[in-house]
């Protein structure tokens, strides 16, 4: 192909005019099509970072639970008996705006092949969804596509999809969050990782065939939407679980002997992102030759391979003589298997298709040179303090929290859960609809629990205190289930990170992050940047959405959040002030939206969630729940709807004004139902421990009943709550 | 009007149930199948009997419907 390199394709590779300079500059000459849409593809946002890196290298990132940082396929923690926990979090946002099902599915499919490259058996998928308004014209079927493509590739390939959350809110409208988690496990003596070492070894491409899926997904993928992006859908690229199914499971057969030096999965940018990654880890140069590169269409120019979004594939370093092993063991799984070139001490990328040089590039600059900016921000202005005497009282406490129980915000998302396989593998231990999802470890007793959090209305109001929040409510989760808390990955969506006040709330909430993670001791070891979330120059709120896992010794030390019989005492762990800013019921009842989101006190934190946890394991706890969205009385009507039984709450005397008690959302708070001869015991744990521990009722009967007055019943709290998703659904 | 449609991949889309076609036959012993590509055909009996009007309908069914316009093309067949 040749193609003259203009200003208005370079532009549309989406390189500025001085990253162009900077190519000319190092090349000495200029590139071909090929080696510009290879620099496009290495030097756009997705995959260089080059607006956030120097934030991300901020936070925290170690511990003695950390094996493996970021900046590897996917982050590794321990989790003692020789194994680990390999898990990352990942955005396909924009391709799921463009075809919901596909683009979730690949998404799901992408987050998977990134947990296996590094030799772990996914045990767990999990997802992070925001849609916009529940009335907005293009919602419903966005849902529709989106729940369904993760259902179809997640089943299909057999890994149980067991946790995630989804908001409505019209910030969303033109830009939705697809945030795709996977958790596997491997032996800690068996992880795989992505520098290539050797010279002469074979560069083997497995998987499916090269197609022209998604040419410059990558590129799209760091682009803004506007009017127009409809058309930019014949990009998007199709996966196909059957085919990750057996190349997940070829992959971990070769890799239980000793083939694999090196292993990248294609993901954006394929082969070049893959190749470039594996060459420049391992301080290496890199030839391929691109008649070899299996393909499913005749006629591909090196551009369209290089490019390339197929899925299921992946690229190796394998050692010389273990190499037609490998390949029968691939010929077996019926996948393509080519060697595609060989590392070289060379420090260069060269490409080879149809007997000519069709690239020739320094490595280093191509992965380690790509722009960095250090763009110019605002701080976000703090958000004054909303008290909860402007906020107006409810008269009917029973009405109002039906609204905000039976509303897109905290109604039952079974209609999705419904759709995905949460049981198969037969380790799931703790379902869909509690704090965290428990999943065991496969012929022990141990159990990993996994989260995802983030209060995106909290960060927009002050991204430092919702960046912590984000954090913490993770770690609430993990407590909450009895579960101590290890490590977490981000997926950090934004606007347009060229606008001082959207880079403002990016480094507002990457600080906020950072702080928790050091106070509750939960690393950051993986995630993502998705920037640009804009359409026509309206940015998503902030979104920067966490995932974490946490390790259960036993799984019989375990809680839930149902109530489990009659006359458990109710106890609320933690202070409660009644902060209404920012809260559901501010929003939703009494349509304020302004106001400073609850200040989280990660001491406290720590403090209240050690207890919980510690508490859990001496058995004093049988139901355990964590506050958060629509405060107290949300979180006792849903462990009453867990456990289909009914409870008597008195409101403490001298507590803050009652609607802010009960619909405040101050953080560090759990709700607990104990045995009646196991309160004293806990009681006195909390005595010691300086955690404020109050009696607020106890379960029973088959209403929700406060300071003698029926608010609720249980049953027909249930269908509100249960009925507005098949609802909204069926439209 | 009996109106007859077909549903298919657009040309390049990964069609990994043609390729499952293609891998039983050969597992078969069909020997020479180089590519499968599959997609739906669907009959729809229509009232009326302008066929422009019909044409317009069916374009809509097609767009809004029976096909995902973002990775599959239609073509649609009228018979009076």
């Amino acid at each position: 192909m040749r193609v003259n390199v203009t200003p208005e394709i370079v532009a549309a590779h989406g390189l500025k005019p001085d990253e162009y300079a900077h190519i000319l500059r190092v090349l000495n000459r200029e590139p071909n099509i090929t080696e510009l849409g290879i620099f496009s593809a290495m030097w756009n946002e997705h995959c260089s970072y080059k607006s956030s890196r120097v934030w991300l290298r901020t936070m925290p990132t170690t511990g003695p639970q950390v094996v493996c940082g970021p900046g590897e396929n996917a982050g590794v923690v321990d989790i003692g008996d020789g194994q680990v926990a390999i898990f990352k979090m990942e955005s396909h946002n924009h391709p799921s705006f463009i075809e919901p099902y596909q683009g979730a599915a690949t998404g799901v499919g992408g987050i998977m092949r990134d947990v296996f490259t590094m030799g772990a058996r996914p045990v767990a998928n999990l997802n992070a969804l925001r849609f916009g308004a529940p009335e907005y014209a293009r919602t419903r079927h966005l849902v529709s596509g989106v729940v369904a493509g993760i259902g179809g590739y997640g089943n299909c390939i057999g890994v149980p999809t067991v946790g995630g959350e989804v908001n409505f809110d019209p910030g969303y409208n033109g830009n939705i969050l697809v945030n795709a988690m996977c958790v596997g496990i491997a032996d800690a003596d068996k992880v795989f990782y992505s520098a290539a070492s050797g010279i002469g070894y074979p560069v083997v491409y497995v998987g499916s065939k090269t197609g022209r899926d998604g040419i410059h997904g990558a590129s799209m993928a760091s682009a803004e939407f506007d009017e127009n992006s409809e058309e930019k859908r014949p990009t998007v690229q199709v996966g196909d679980p059957f085919t990750e199914k057996l190349l997940l499971e070829a992959c971990l057969e070769l890799m239980a002997g000793d083939a694999v030096i090196a292993i990248q999965d294609m993901g954006a940018a394929g082969l070049t992102c893959s190749a470039v990654e594996m060459a420049s880890k391992g301080g290496l140069g890199l030839t391929l030759d691109l008649d070899k590169v299996p393909c499913r269409e005749a006629g591909m120019t090196a551009y369209e391979m290089m490019l390339s979004e197929s899925q299921e594939r992946m690229l190796m370093v394998l050692h010389p003589d273990r190499t037609e092993a490998a390949r029968a063991i691939f010929d077996r799984w019926e996948l393509d298997f080519a060697i595609v070139g060989e590392t070289t001490d060379t420090g260069r990328f060269i490409i080879r298709h149809q007997g000519e040089l069709v690239a020739d590039l320094p490595v280093d600059v191509l992965a380690d040179q790509a722009p960095m900016y250090q763009r110019p921000w605002t701080p976000t202005p703090p958000a004054p303090y909303l008290a909860a005497t402007d906020v107006p009282d409810t008269d009917d406490i029973g009405a109002t929290l039906a609204r905000l129980m039976g509303g897109p915000h905290l109604a039952s998302r079974r209609w999705i859960w419904e759709q995905y396989d949460h049981m198969v593998m037969g380790d799931t231990v703790q379902r869909p609809g509690g704090d965290a999802a428990v999943i065991r470890v496969h012929n022990s007793r141990k159990g990993i629990a996994a989260t995802t959090d983030v209060t995106p209305r909290y960060c927009a109001a002050s991204p430092k205190e919702g960046g912590k929040q984000a954090i913490a409510e993770a770690f609430r989760n993990l407590c909450a289930v009895g579960a101590k808390p290890l490590a977490a990955t981000d997926c950090l969506n934004f606007g347009n990170p060229e606008r001082p006040e959207i880079m403002g709330q990016f480094v507002g909430c990457i600080e906020g992050i950072s702080e928790a993670c050091i106070a509750l001791d939960m690393p950051i070891v993986s995630g993502n940047v998705s920037l640009y979330n804009e359409t026509s120059g309206v940015a998503i709120p902030p979104t920067p959405a966490i995932g974490a896992i946490g390790l259960l010794d036993n799984i019989e030390h375990m809680a839930t959040i149902a109530f489990k019989r009659d006359d458990d005492v109710i106890l609320l762990v933690g202070e409660t002030n009644g902060h209404l800013g920012q809260s559901l019921y501010a929003h939703e009842i009494a349509g304020r939206r302004d106001g400073a989101p609850p200040p989280v006190d990660l001491a406290v934190e720590r403090r209240n969630g050690d207890f919980v946890r510690e508490q859990i394991r001496a058995e004093n706890i049988a139901s355990a729940h964590d506050i958060s969205d629509g405060g107290l009385l949300v979180a006792v009507a849903e462990m009453a709807l867990a456990g289909n039984l009914g409870c008597a709450l008195d409101l403490p005397k001298g507590a803050c004004l009652r609607h802010a008690f009960l619909f405040g959302e101050d953080q560090a708070r759990y709700v607990l139902g104990v045995n009646a001869a196991k309160v004293d015991a806990l009681m006195a744990a909390a005595h010691k421990n300086n955690v404020p521990v109050t009696k607020l009722g106890k379960i029973g009967g088959r209403e929700i009943v406060l300071d003698g007055k029926s608010v609720h019943s249980v049953t027909g709290l249930r269908g509100t709550h249960e009925n507005w998703f098949p609802d909204y659904m069926e439209g | 009007m009996k109106a007859r449609i077909h549903i298919t991949l657009k040309k390049g889309v990964l069609d990994p149930q043609g390729k499952a076609i293609a891998n039983a036959l050969s597992h078969l012993g069909f020997d020479g199948v180089e590519e499968v590509r599959q997609g739906k055909y669907i009959e729809i009996d229509l009232a009326g009997s302008d066929s422009t009007q019909a044409r317009a309908k069916l374009d809509a069914m097609c767009a809004q419907l029976l096909a995902n316009t973002v990775i599959e093309n239609y073509a649609v067949e009228l018979e009076a």
